[in-house]
């Protein structure tokens, strides 16, 4: 036996039993981005047999301020593969196996019965239910992560007879619920958050200490106030026979945003929709925009344009999620405003003679 | 009661990291406070699974509220 987890083996609590089954488990980790990259380093680090990394993004130069495995030389290569270069140099002993491609209904059964643990380290709502319910399915317990902004989430589900990720959250949001491109999040939070799931993950393995089941745990790093909220685990939806054939919503990478200085550039190419209330668009609004507040814009579709690039704008890019959706179908390009109008009137101003 | 502890969007939609109620607001039960807040704050119509917690357990519709009881809107956060 070599010294490498010797700090482990002598760990009081932990010791050469919980280490042997670290090295005789397997975890699939979906998604290798602010939560897969700490969840990856960790697990491969501590001695976890094998891992499997799901992710067919690349590294793009806005995910380097809280992806910080990836530097500036990995811009544009598959993440997949960045890391699993760096897990293979930070330890040989253990096996990887990569799969450059999203998680879908397709692969996902597949996928996943080839493991033990599941983390879910992803950045969208269609690819969290997709974990479940393959999960669900095949009996694996999965470790829940997510983010927002400076908040995080983590729990363990379908561990024993614990909660599924329906149990807390049923149905899945329609996209207004902004995700991590279209809002921001502080650097170190996903490593929190990232670090906790890996943790999880060990004690699933293991069964060292008490595992986050029937628990949420909700992190407000600004005021650094951390709540456990209990789940209670509901029968129907612990037993799913079959998985969707389409997860809606799209994620991170589906979102096209445009900056305010694009815009400000080339406005006369876009309808540029503002979905605020009245009363919000008469105090100020881009000029030559349209105004369809979002809860009328289902009904007044014709209004909008059909063969013209669309621009959403609200004041904070959250209306324009659901708006976005709205759309789908309608209009053939969607963007929406990165930020919001206040991000435009931050970065572009709110020059009276120009914009109203 | 008096204060509604706010997580994720709901911050956003309503503006704040608490949300206080008047004691002649108070609801009492889930139910009762979820159509205060979606007639308040119709964004928080587009969260499907807005979820809240009393006194730390997610609460069904029926939950009753009493004023002494701490609520928390939690929605489904998808960042990663």
């Amino acid at each position: 036996m070599n010294d490498r987890y010797l700090r482990h083996r002598t760990l009081s609590g932990f010791g050469d039993e919980a280490q042997q089954k670290l090295e005789a488990a397997s975890v699939l980790v979906v998604g290798a981005g602010g939560l897969g990259v700490p969840v990856l380093q960790y697990l491969n680090a501590m001695g976890v047999g094998r891992i499997g990394i799901v992710d067919a993004d690349t590294v793009s130069v806005t995910n380097l301020h809280r992806q910080p495995l990836y530097t500036e030389a990995d811009v544009g290569k598959e993440k997949a593969m960045v890391v699993a270069n760096f897990l293979k140099q930070q330890n040989s002993e253990n096996q990887k196996e990569v799969y450059t491609r999203y998680l879908t209904s397709e692969n996902a059964l597949e996928l996943i019965s080839q493991y033990d643990v599941v983390v879910d380290a992803s950045d969208n709502f269609a690819t969290r239910y997709l974990v479940n319910d393959a999960c669900v399915i095949l009996g694996k317990p999965f470790v829940y992560g997510g983010l927002f902004g400076f908040e995080g989430q983590v729990s363990v589900f379908n561990f024993e007879d614990g909660p599924t990720y329906r149990c807390l959250y049923p149905e899945m949001s329609d996209g207004v619920v902004a995700d991590c491109n279209t809002h921001g999040v502080l650097g170190v939070v996903p490593g929190i958050i990232g670090n906790l799931q890996a943790l999880e993950a060990v004690k699933v393995i293991t069964g060292i200490g008490g595992v986050l089941s029937g628990t949420l745990l909700l992190i407000d790093t600004l005021s650094m106030q951390v709540f456990k909220m209990r789940v209670s685990a509901k029968e129907e939806n612990k037993t799913i026979d079959a998985l969707k054939t389409r997860y809606e919503t799209p994620g991170c990478r589906n979102s096209q945003t445009i900056s305010p200085e694009v815009l400000a550039e080339a406005a006369e190419d876009y309808v540029v929709l503002d979905v605020r209330t009245e009363t919000e668009f008469t105090a100020w609004h881009i000029k030559g925009s349209l105004n369809i507040p979002l809860e009328e814009l289902k009904d007044r579709l014709d209004e909008v344009a059909g063969n013209k690039p669309v621009c959403l704008v609200c004041k904070q890019a959250v209306r324009t999620r659901s708006a976005a959706v709205i759309l789908e179908g309608h209009s053939s390009e969607v963007y929406e405003l990165e930020g919001g109008l206040d991000n435009y009137q931050s970065k572009v101003g709110t020059d009276e003679t120009d914009f109203k | 009661m008096s204060e509604i502890l706010l997580f994720g969007v709901t911050r956003e939609i309503i503006g704040s990291a608490t949300l206080k109620l008047s004691e002649a607001e108070y609801p009492k039960n889930v139910e009762e406070l979820r159509e205060l807040l979606l007639v308040r704050y119709p964004e928080l119509k587009a969260i499907a699974s807005l979820k809240v917690a009393v006194n730390n357990d997610f609460a069904e519709d029926h939950t009753v509220i009493r004023p002494t009881d701490e609520v928390a809107l939690i929605p489904p956060v998808s960042g990663g």
